[in-house]
């Protein structure tokens, strides 16, 4: 049985596969649309979340199937102290499949040695999201048609934001991959990102603080948020919120094939003028994540069409 | 003047360990669970040594597949290892990095699962031999510093 706990966990070749099956779950929907029928996902989210618990539910409904969870600890055994194994053998009783996201850093891990049934780590503290990675991949694989040879501009917050750094590990596996790492002094990526992964691999990279000075250079632009709750004093989260916005004048010196993404949810990262860009891929970045966890399950639950 | 000599008696079957960096033998001890064996130890602190100044030497009087040595490489890999089989060195064991380390140090990130999960073995990785970086199994959260 096989779990999803990191991105790296699939080879080029099978994330290949996975996103080739996303793609065709796009073109032909109806095909999938009873893939899954009789089979229950469990969406287990000890913290609140909306775009990642949604998108698995939508996705385990897309193919037929049905859903079940909870959505905060608080509603959950978790507030009577139970713990991450009981919980798991328990809904290994009831449901075929699973994506948990948890606080703690490690909890999907300590699941899938418990569990009866596949487990999908859909995010887990500061430590990894595996499927938003695996959205990104999807992403930029359908708007560019390619995964290799680019100029990619990562945004904002590099030093907490787990995104990057899963997809920084992710792309560096294919060939021809640049960087140019966008970020205050403050939020530079983290030194062993930079030594043991850019470095040990010559990936070729930059670092620059203003956002213009990259635009014209970059395949594609990857935006991040802020995130308040990673700062301690609240002086310094109001010094850097607002560091980057990238609006419509910005756009203009991108090129024309330049997609901007962003994990998302945004706040002020993005102007609301940038919406309208057809360069904007946010919001199909969104769209492709239904697609993916769709190929997911129906790879992990190994059931084919 | 007292003369600074001590000693142990040979051992039928087990081992010496040899080289132990002063003052560390009883880490070892416990890291070995050593308390928890009803087997016969010495356990010689400060003794003389030509190449370290003073060296701890350990004799272990037990079964040779009675205890997992492989621990060891990660407390301190210069550790000599002789297994004694009547009476005599029968072997010497070299030390590697062990892949896998488990219950014998703890993980301090404070947002790991393994700070909160009842009965939750703490599991070490050797990530990168070269760099010796050992990281939990479950935070990824590298290794810092040395065993106590």
């Amino acid at each position: 049985m096989r779990h999803l706990m990191s991105p790296l966990d699939f080879s080029v070749e099978e994330l290949d596969r996975l996103m080739d099956l996303a793609v065709d779950i796009e073109s032909n929907r109806a095909k999938y649309a009873h893939a899954c029928e009789g089979k229950k996902l469990a969406t287990l989210f000890y913290e609140p979340s909306t775009r990642t618990r949604l998108s698995h539910e939508a996705a385990m409904l897309n193919l037929g199937g049905s859903v079940m969870g909870f959505s905060t600890a608080e509603s959950s055994s978790a507030s009577k102290g139970e713990s991450v194994s009981d919980t798991i053998r328990t809904v290994s009783c009831y449901a075929d499949i699973c994506a948990m996201r948890h606080p703690k850093e490690g909890a999907p891990m300590v699941a899938c040695q418990h569990s009866s049934i596949p487990v999908i780590n859909a995010g887990d503290g500061g430590h990894q999201h595996p499927t938003q990675t695996l959205t990104d991949l999807l992403t930029i694989r359908s708007l560019k048609g390619r995964l290799n040879d680019m100029t990619i501009g990562l945004c904002g917050d590099l030093k907490f934001g787990r995104t990057v750094h899963s997809l920084i590990h992710a792309l560096v596996r294919y060939p021809g991959i640049r960087f140019i790492l966008i970020s205050p002094e403050e939020l530079r990526l983290p030194g062993y990102i930079r030594f043991d992964v850019l470095d040990k691999g010559n990936i070729p990279y930059k670092e620059v603080v203003r956002l213009e000075d990259a635009m014209p250079k970059l395949d594609l632009l990857y935006m991040t948020r802020v995130q308040k709750e990673r700062f301690f004093n609240e002086e310094d989260y109001v010094r850097m919120k607002d560091f980057y916005i990238l609006d419509a004048k910005k756009m203009e010196l991108a090129p024309e094939d330049m997609y901007v993404l962003h994990p998302l949810p945004r706040v002020n990262e993005i102007s609301v003028d940038v919406d309208d860009d057809p360069r904007a891929a946010y919001f199909k970045q969104t769209q492709y994540g239904v697609y993916i966890r769709m190929a997911l399950i129906l790879t992990l639950l190994n059931i084919e069409v | 003047m007292v003369k600074n000599t001590l000693n142990v008696g040979r051992i039928e079957e087990g081992f010496v360990l040899d080289h132990i960096q002063a003052g560390r033998s009883m880490d070892i001890y416990q890291y070995l669970h050593l308390d928890k064996l009803d087997c016969c130890v010495a356990i010689i602190k400060n003794a003389k040594s030509s190449k370290m100044g003073k060296k701890d030497i350990m004799k272990i009087e037990c079964p040779i597949d009675f205890i997992d040595l492989d621990v060891l490489g990660f407390i301190d890999h210069n550790i000599t290892i002789n297994i004694i089989k009547d009476s005599e060195i029968v072997d010497k064991k070299s030390l590697h990095l062990p892949h896998e380390i488990k219950n014998i140090i703890r993980c301090k990130n404070p947002r790991c699962i393994t700070s909160i999960e009842q009965g939750l073995d703490q599991i070490f990785v050797l990530t990168d031999s070269e760099k010796k970086t050992y990281r939990c199994k479950y935070c990824e959260e590298k290794y810092h510093g040395r065993l106590k």
